[in-house]
């Protein structure tokens, strides 16, 4: 530091606690109102200390479904989100790997070409060009199903542009090397290039992971059955019943839950994720 | 920047490009085109017949009212929610960028909202300020303000511009705290020897030198503002009260929901397309060069 000043230092501990604190109270209102009965909640003096309902809500919540609603349990919305999560992190990398190795390391007609149709995807989200993509997945019978829920939200570049990217990094004397061992296209992928590209794939893998798991409008357009909701629209739903009659106290513990396996992606990998992040821009 | 040794097989480069190909075209440039084409067309009510209007449905388009008001309301939200995430994550950077003990506890503690689904925070600040149930609405209608984000279209603005900047402060903390990280300290120790004091320092030097961090993040945020956004306001207002809350991109799903102006929803497509990719023509432009003195 260029000098220090106790006050300065202060100043930035206490900023930056205030700053946690009302970052997290959202969260924290959430936990606490997951842990009380209805009456208490909807009630409207709710206290700032956990209830006692907590496992008797949870438990509603993950195996019942709400009563008055007659929802899902949140168990198979769960399983929902984690395929369709998994499913759009690995779909993209398998996609863009293979895509940019074929740009990277071979040359061939319209190669430029290929690179700028992947290339212009970047420009445009989901969300604008909703209806026409939502009667292609119609037409292809998909409404309803993994493959609907996933496909349309892999094409797009982020993933090739960050593959190709790290490739151009790669020293060109392991290609000769290889070469000189007799190693054809594919074995120099599998034996060299695969395992170099473990940490950008982790990374991708990460960032795709809290896209597709965070995913609200094109899940909840494309499906038409509550056993193929995902978690994210599952809250919503369950609010949509008039307000007085909305059960917060489950809606609240479905949020936790929602929010637990995307959170605990960012803290506990948490290098991956800044990695991940810097690198797509995203 | 091209690669020196390649391989010169004939088949296989086309064979691995294929799968990324096959989706994109089917899933994005099929419903890009029919999205264009559509916005020629006006079908009658059942779907069955289309007829080619020409630029008819445009022309309805930029005729109603609400299609300028929606163009007022994304540029105000997405003012206020760049504007204020920005500073906010900027005052934060700052001060985890002197050297604190626990300065990574802090880094951790400030970027998982992140990770949160923008329904989510959409659902957690609604319950919030609830009128009748939230615990921050409560203590504001005690003080005599009839809080009611519900019907007032001002509290609603407000509280989806407060849920968005909850949930974007996360990202514009960490390219910042990076920005600041990669400036050289002998600039910043230049800058003291010669007797400029810390305000001074930053104004002078620091926040020059971060500009291509702060240019490439109100990109970002202005998208993330048109698109990451709707699930927060579908979650919050739906758009409402009496349509005070809904954006270009929240007014291409509602016109179009149950089949309803398929037309006028693609020439609302269309438009909203034009503007991303002049948003990310600008974005490399100015990027590449590097926004600096």
């Amino acid at each position: 530091m260029v000098e220090h000043r106790p006050l300065s230092d202060f100043i930035a501990y206490a900023i930056l606690t205030l700053g946690i604190l009302i970052v997290a109270f959202p969260v924290y209102l959430a936990l606490i109102a997951s842990t009380h009965d209805a009456a208490t909640v909807v009630g409207g003096h709710m206290p700032a200390t956990p209830g006692s309902r907590t496992l008797e809500n949870y438990y509603r919540a993950i195996f019942v479904g709400g009563s008055r609603t007659s929802r899902e349990p949140v168990a198979h919305m769960l399983i929902n989100s984690f395929v369709s999560a998994i499913g759009i992190a690995i779909g993209k990398i398998f996609i863009s790997i293979l895509s940019a190795y074929a740009v990277v390391y071979f040359r061939f007609p319209f190669r430029k070409t290929a690179f700028w149709i992947i290339f212009i995807t970047l420009m445009l989200p989901v969300e604008v060009r909703i209806y026409p993509t939502y009667k292609v997945v119609a037409d292809l019978k998909m409404l309803d199903t993994y493959a609907g829920l996933i496909l349309p939200l892999i094409a797009s570049a982020t993933g090739t542009l960050l593959f190709r990217q790290f490739f151009m990094t790669v020293p060109d004397e392991l290609l000769e090397a290889s070469r000189i061992d007799g190693a054809g296209p594919f074995r120099f992928f599998w034996d060299t290039l695969l395992p170099l590209s473990v940490t950008t794939m982790a990374a991708l893998f990460v960032i795709q992971f809290i896209y597709g798991w965070n995913q609200y409008l094109w899940p909840l357009l494309i499906t038409t059955q509550d056993s193929m909701q995902t978690i994210v629209i599952g809250i919503k739903k369950m609010l949509v019943t008039t307000d007085e009659l909305a059960e917060w106290q489950l809606a609240m513990a479905t949020a936790v839950l929602a929010m637990l396996p995307p959170v605990a992606v960012v803290i506990f990998m948490q290098r991956l994720f800044v990695r991940g992040l810097v690198q797509t821009e995203k | 920047m091209e690669k020196a040794t390649v391989f010169n097989n004939r088949l296989l480069p086309y064979l691995l490009l294929l799968p990324q190909l096959v989706i994109t075209v089917v899933f994005f440039y099929w419903p890009a085109s029919q999205a264009i084409w559509q916005s020629f067309l006006r079908e009658d009510a059942f779907g069955l017949v289309s007829e080619f209007v020409g630029l008819e449905n445009y022309e309805a388009l930029f005729a109603q009212p609400e299609y300028y008001r929606s163009m007022l309301t994304t540029v105000i939200f997405s003012t206020l929610v760049a504007a204020l995430s920005l500073s906010i994550a900027l005052l934060f950077a700052t001060q985890a960028d002197k050297n604190l003990k626990a300065a990574g506890a802090y880094k951790t503690l400030m970027i998982w909202p992140y990770a949160v689904a923008p329904a989510v925070a959409g659902v957690l600040w609604f319950f919030m300020f609830q009128p009748s149930l939230g615990m921050l609405a409560r203590p504001l209608r005690g003080m005599g303000l009839d809080w009611n984000p519900l019907l007032n279209s001002t509290h609603a603005m407000i509280l989806v511009v407060m849920a968005s900047v909850w949930k974007q402060i996360s990202y514009n903390f960490l390219f910042f705290l990076a920005g600041l990280q990669s400036i050289p300290r002998s600039v910043i120790e230049a800058g003291a020897i010669d007797g400029a004091g810390p305000m001074r320092r930053f104004w002078t030097i620091i926040f020059p030198l971060l500009s291509p961090t702060t240019f490439f993040l109100l990109v970002v945020n202005v998208v993330y503002v048109f698109f990451d956004t709707f699930g927060i306001i579908d979650a919050v207002t739906g758009g409402g009260p009496a349509g005070s809350t809904t954006t270009m991109v929240y007014k291409v799903y509602a016109d179009g929901r149950l089949g309803g102006d398929l037309g006028g929803s693609a020439a609302q497509s269309v438009v909203l397309m034009v503007i991303v990719i002049a948003l990310t023509a600008i974005q490399f432009r100015y990027v590449e060069r590097k926004v600096q003195y």
